[in-house]
């Protein structure tokens, strides 16, 4: 007997939840042989402004949590990842990798996510000091999140760009909202599966599908975001318009072809906070 | 109780002003090739100190081909020789502390206590500090050999001018970058006779470039495409056009900009040290501090007693001469800023909030504001909003912690705050929930080359000072 697969809808991932498009829409995405994949949710202005709402709830709890436990966290990220190891391959070798390549980027992606795991709570220690100032008082810097973070994931490394932008963001205690691989988004979605079976607080990881050039410039603009993470943004036009965008506000600006990694992409997202007392009886 | 004082003005023979300036570009003194000049004077009696060029787009082609000329040699000298030089300076800055603290008084308003004690210290301190860096630049967290950007162009404004030289200069050139500087347009004497300082340090012609002019200077300073890195500090205004002007290039940017912080004082705080902390907040440098504590935030159940403390502390401030070592509060820096002040202290009042200025008396040339406190003043109040820069104090109140630190956040802005309370565990919860770069718990407006100073938000990105300071310099060896 015949067993009739039951196909997933590919919906958005805001506040923790998987809400379909606010505005009802999708686009169809096909797989090498221009076969039909999935109805992808479009995500629009809308769903971008609901996943910055969910980004900012979600942002004051996973700041506060200890870094100990965002590693923890982040870490149980990566064992359900490895638990769907099959599945990401499979679903790389759709949008056109080899199967070699696929299983290279999932396991490079899965020990990425472990590799900024381990960051959670040793960012303060190579980042922060203790400043010898020349008076009595007792002065010291620390990093902090710097807040809700928009982000463009590249489209070509649609998991490792996409796990490396992720990460390399909340493991600091930002939220995040990232505008996953247009062209191939599901390797995005079964992630969001993941952070929604895993320990990540709701809202702390927003996943949006759809097209950037639709939803980025709404992100770029918004006033309670706080820095813009423009990795995978091809077009030098867009990523003009994108950063010019951003200033209204201020906002920190990760600019495309930065050839930084590690260390150095968290630090864009992070502020130094020095506090100062003054010592005496 | 007042008591009188006779007057002590410290005396300006110590600076030997010439009638014009020229700019300072290659290590020599030169004519702008086509810009305009205008007067610089001291904002205290209006007199004109001297004529000064407004610079060109050629001049600054000049200035930028100068720097890009020097950063050839100047980042292949060793860090042991580029920190020698930044010594010399120091010392130089040391050796000629008065002159500097004078003639930055004279040309900025503010009292020589504050320049002589504070702003040159702080210069020479800074200079100092990054001399040790420049060898030492394996160890600032950007792995090993890490390179210089470049040409920095750096804009600086006009309330803390020699020191905010200083806070550009010293770290750019320790990583071994060089650079093209303009000073505010109101105050630029100082920089001009930094430029002397560079001579007599022997500093290889064109590592620093002192373009002076006002606002148009500086945009071509910024969008000039052989600038590698804009360091700016100033208004959040400008700092929002700067982060426009070179969207879509590779150019690293620091912003230091506006702030409206707020200066809490809980109920078990040390009431005489909070006062003080206070009036030290918001009437240092006249109110011309980016990181001032402008929002005072009381809690209710001492609201009273603090202010009665408050306005009788206020009434003991002596504004007048700055250079007069008793004085307390100096000149407004500008015509425009004074008007600035007026404009929103107006504002105050239409809006509803009740204002008490310091009985002083206000000499009759220049430009000169009364200490001044607002009360009965609520968040969407526009002087609770607003960057004032100028001596005037809005209050709050609140109830409860929680309370405080909502109202503290609730601001575009996120450069300062500050934290009155005995409560050691209240002190590290309140510091730790604040969005702000700084956070000074019982002091306020202290600074220290080793300490990273820089805001959250809206008051712009990037560290000046220690290591941090260093990093926005220097990328890593690829």
């Amino acid at each position: 007997m015949s067993n009739i697969d039951v196909k997933r809808t590919a919906k958005l991932f805001i506040g923790g939840a998987f809400p379909r498009s606010e505005s009802g829409r999708t686009y169809e995405i096909f797989d090498n042989n221009q076969s039909f994949l999935a109805n992808v949710a479009l995500a629009s202005r809308k769903d971008a402004r609901d996943a910055v709402v969910a980004a900012r709830s979600a942002f004051s709890k996973w700041s506060e949590a200890t870094a100990y436990n965002r590693a923890q966290v982040l870490y149980r990220v990566s064992e359900l990842m490895q638990g769907r190891r099959e599945q990401f391959v499979e679903e790389l070798n759709l949008c056109s990798k080899s199967n070699k390549h696929a299983e290279n980027e999932v396991d490079e992606a899965i020990n990425l996510m472990v590799w900024f795991a381990g960051w959670a709570d040793k960012i303060a220690m190579v980042t922060g000091s203790s400043n010898p100032v020349a008076g009595p008082f007792f002065d010291f810097s620390i990093p902090e999140p710097t807040g809700v973070v928009a982000a463009i994931a590249p489209d070509k490394s649609p998991l490792l760009g996409l796990v490396e932008t992720i990460a390399s963001i909340v493991v600091s205690g930002n939220s995040v909202v990232v505008i996953a691989s247009e062209t191939q988004p599901l390797p995005a979605i079964s992630l969001a599966e993941v952070l929604a079976t895993s320990d990540v607080p709701g809202g702390v990881v927003n996943i949006l599908t759809g097209s950037y050039k639709e939803i980025a410039p709404w992100l770029a603009s918004h006033q309670d975001v706080n820095a813009i993470d423009l990795s995978g943004v091809e077009s030098k036009a867009i990523a003009l318009e994108l950063e010019k965008e951003a200033a209204i506000n201020l906002k920190r600006v990760l600019r495309p072809n930065t050839k930084i990694d590690g260390l150095a992409r968290i630090k864009t997202f992070l502020e130094t906070k020095t506090v100062w007392h003054p010592r005496g009886f | 109780m007042v008591f009188e004082y006779a007057p002590a003005p410290e005396s300006t023979k110590v600076v030997n002003l010439k009638t014009n300036y020229e700019l300072f570009i290659d290590g020599k003194f030169v004519k702008s090739k086509n810009g305009s000049t205008y007067k610089t004077i001291n904002p205290a009696t209006e007199e004109v100190l001297a004529e000064i060029v407004e610079a060109s787009s050629e001049d600054i082609d000049y200035a930028v081909n100068s720097a890009r000329k020097a950063f050839k040699s100047w980042s292949k000298l060793t860090g042991a020789e580029r920190g020698k030089y930044l010594y010399r300076i120091a010392r130089l800055i040391q050796e000629r502390s008065r002159e500097l603290a004078v003639l930055e008084s004279m040309n900025n308003g503010k009292p020589i206590r504050e320049s002589r004690d504070i702003d040159i210290p702080l210069v020479a301190a800074h200079f100092f500090h990054y001399a040790g860096w420049a060898d030492k630049l394996d160890y600032v967290g950007l792995g090993k050999n890490p390179q210089p950007l470049g040409v920095a162009g750096q804009i600086i404004p006009w309330n803390f001018p020699l020191l905010m030289l200083s806070w550009k200069i010293a770290p750019a050139l320790a990583a071994g970058n060089t650079v093209v500087l303009k000073p505010a347009e109101t105050t630029p004497l100082t920089a001009l006779l930094f430029a002397e300082i560079c001579q007599q340090a022997e500093l290889p012609d064109g590592v620093v470039n002192i373009v002076t002019g006002a606002g148009e200077t500086g945009r071509f300073l910024v969008e000039h495409p052989e600038i590698d890195k804009v360091a700016f500090t100033g208004s959040t205004e400008v700092g929002r056009l700067i982060a426009q002007a070179v969207a879509g290039t590779d150019k690293k940017v620091t912003l230091e900009l506006g702030g409206k912080a707020a200066n809490i004082v809980f109920d078990d705080a040390a009431i005489d040290q909070a006062v003080e902390g206070v009036i030290n907040g918001i009437f240092f440098n006249q109110g011309h501090v980016c990181c001032a504590g402008s929002r005072l935030l009381l809690q209710e159940s001492i609201s009273d007693e603090f202010l009665n403390l408050l306005y009788e502390r206020m009434k003991t401030l002596r504004l007048g001469d700055p250079l007069d070592k008793n004085t307390d509060i100096g000149a407004i820096n500008s015509a425009a800023q004074l008007a600035k002040i007026h404009t929103l202290t107006q504002a105050g009042k239409s809006e509803g909030a009740q204002m008490w200025s310091a009985p002083c008396e206000i000499p009759e040339k220049g430009f000169w504001f009364a200490p001044t406190v607002f009360t009965n003043v609520t968040l969407s109040h526009q002087i609770a909003r607003e960057e004032i820069f100028g001596p005037v104090l809005s209050v709050l109140t609140f109830r409860t912690p929680d309370e405080a630190i909502e109202k503290a956040n609730n601001t575009p802005f996120g450069l300062s705050a500050g934290i009155w309370t005995e409560k050691g565990s209240r002190i590290l919860e309140v510091a730790h929930r604040l969005r702000a770069g700084v956070i000074w718990a019982n002091t306020f407006n202290k600074f220290d080359p080793t300490s990273p100073f820089g805001g959250y938000k809206e008051s712009g990105y990037g560290r000046e000072g220690g290591r941090q300071g260093l990093e926005a310099y220097l990328k890593a060896s690829k």
